[in-house]
């Protein structure tokens, strides 16, 4: 302080320059956090639905050029940008099944138009004769989920408006016979949807015949759980194979192992303190 | 006195340029007349050679993704294209948002806000920062940052695919730029203009000035939107080097005695001093 009042501090034009970078990048901290908070916000949007062929969201979200090319090539007008206000993130394509479904053409004209390959093709595409063919029964754009309570079909009554609805029929959603105990000569005929074949076209969705409807098309990230490894089917010849190759006598090491059990048991002393 | 066309004639030429690519983009995407498809951020034209934004591109690559090579080569013939010839000429020919800043900008002068209000403080700098930051965003959070806000994409998007609450950002930007800042968007924040503004730092069209025929009335910086480039009027001769110079020639069409002109800059020729 003593020395501030004798003489003045230097300014250099160095000293000038740096301290001007630096109040800029202060600046730039300041905004740099409210922009992120913003796209973290923004691209946390794990309801949307994506075009055939996308990738996983945040590989989708990092390569999506927001060009519009998908949505123009869509026969359907399916396919549109999320404009500001419907809190998706800005820009990039989407669908809303019980609004207009994808009817899953066979030449699949969305992926292939695709500059960046957020939407690839690959990806719906199956190899038949040496030849790498569009396959739009390869799609995973979603996986049909059935609320148990608002289906009619749980209740007895017939409807199977959504078996008949889908482009996989008999396959993506079978119909499952089971007695109606209710009436005693009547059955059920509930829908059951495998995700093995599920592309989420979303034409169950919109067939759906109760007021909201009571199938809807889930991402499959969000619809599907996940066993882990460790559970086999033993009655399944094929997942039975997994066990072949894992050693018979399984032995776990932690630290309490490295003794035998009358050892620890018998020298624990501090157990008894 | 100049015929009124002859004082609006690059802006007129401007207004065509910008209204058509978006009547083309907008009936590639309505009617499925594909002479142009996609949108700014990536295209075709007739359904062939790809175009894209170089500056897009450069986020995604910072978010850690690689396109592929058809978008690959959009970007680099719109980066050639306006590295080579036209400078910061996306800025006043084609971005959609220069129409909004303009009419903003014309407002405020027939309003002469310019005497009246408080002046706040924004340096032209500060796109640069942005620019720099949007990559360093791009890559923190794997999305590109930029393209994820931009009013220019909301704009652009909103009239070729429809326009939500994008009307409010707009609106918001409009405002903006008619009482708080002059030019306060396109010559101050906007980091696609930054980014041009390098881009195009070398390209050969530029503005030229003869400062022997210049009657020194201003007429062209009251007009210019980013007036500092202006410097050398009625001071000497020579061409507008500035990068941030848009190309827009409006300073062309307003001046009385044609001291101003487009010209193609001399690499080669030492003798002239630019």
């Amino acid at each position: 302080m003593s020395q501030l009042n004798h003489e003045k501090a230097t300014i250099t034009e160095r000293r000038r320059f740096l301290s001007l970078m630096a109040q800029s990048v202060g600046l730039s901290a300041l905004g740099g956090l409210v922009w992120t908070g913003y796209i973290e916000e923004a691209k946390a949007s794990p309801l949307i639905l994506r075009p055939p062929g996308a990738l996983y969201e945040n590989d989708f979200m990092r390569l999506c050029i927001k060009c519009g090319q998908c949505v123009e090539a869509c026969p359907y007008d399916t396919l549109r940008l999320a404009v500001p206000g419907e809190n998706k993130p800005l820009g990039t394509p989407f669908f809303i099944p019980r609004e207009i479904p994808c009817h899953m053409c066979t030449d699949i004209p969305c992926v292939p138009v695709c500059p960046t390959g957020a939407l690839n093709k690959s990806s719906v595409s199956s190899i038949k004769e040496g030849e790498e063919k569009l396959d739009i029964f390869k799609a995973k754009m979603g996986l049909a989920v059935v609320d148990t309570e608002s289906c009619i079909a749980f209740w007895g009554i017939q409807c199977d408006a959504c078996y008949r609805a889908c482009p996989v029929m008999d396959s993506a959603i079978k119909l499952e016979y089971r007695r109606n105990t209710r009436t005693g000569k009547h059955a059920y005929l509930i829908p059951i949807v495998s995700s093995d074949t599920c592309t989420g076209c979303g034409l169950c969705e919109r067939a759906c015949v109760t007021e909201k409807a009571a199938i809807h098309v889930l991402p499959n990230e969000v619809a599907q759980g996940k066993l882990g490894a460790h559970y086999i089917k033993g009655w399944d010849k094929a997942d039975e194979k997994r066990l072949e190759n894992v050693s018979q006598e399984v032995t776990t090491h932690t630290k309490r192992s490295e003794k035998k059990v009358e050892d620890y048991l018998n020298s624990g002393e501090d157990l008894f303190k | 006195m100049k015929s009124w066309i002859k004082t609006h004639r690059f802006l007129i030429a401007r207004r065509l340029v910008q209204l058509s690519l978006l009547v083309l983009f907008t009936l590639g995407n309505v009617y499925g007349f594909r002479v142009l498809t996609g949108n700014l951020s990536a295209s075709l034209i007739m359904g062939v050679i790809p175009l894209a934004d170089p500056f897009a591109l450069l986020q995604i690559f910072a978010a850690g993704a690689t396109v592929s090579i058809n978008v690959l080569v959009g970007g680099v013939l719109v980066w050639l294209f306006y590295t080579i010839f036209g400078g910061r000429a996306f800025c006043s020919w084609v971005c959609p948002v220069n129409i909004v800043t303009d009419a903003a900008n014309w407002t405020r002068r027939k309003l002469f806000l310019e005497q009246t209000e408080r002046k706040i403080w924004l340096g032209r700098g500060v796109r640069y920062w942005l620019l720099g930051l949007s990559l360093v965003l791009s890559f923190l959070t794997g999305v590109a940052a930029f393209e994820i806000v931009s009013p220019i994409g909301m704009l652009h998007r909103g009239i070729i695919f429809g326009m939500g609450m994008g009307v409010a950002a707009i609106l918001a930007l409009f405002l903006f730029d008619l009482f708080a800042v002059k030019n306060g968007w396109c010559g101050h924040v906007c980091p696609l203009g930054g980014f041009y503004s390098v881009v195009g730092r070398l390209s050969l069209i530029r503005v030229k000035h003869d400062h022997t025929k210049c009657t020194s009335c201003m007429a062209c910086k009251t007009v210019c939107p980013e007036k500092h480039v202006l410097g050398i009027v009625s001071k000497q001769s020579g061409a507008i080097l500035f990068g941030e110079c848009t190309n827009c020639g409006r300073c062309i069409d307003v001046c009385e005695g044609n001291a101003l002109s487009f010209g193609v800059r001399k690499y080669i020729n030492v003798g002239e001093k630019e």
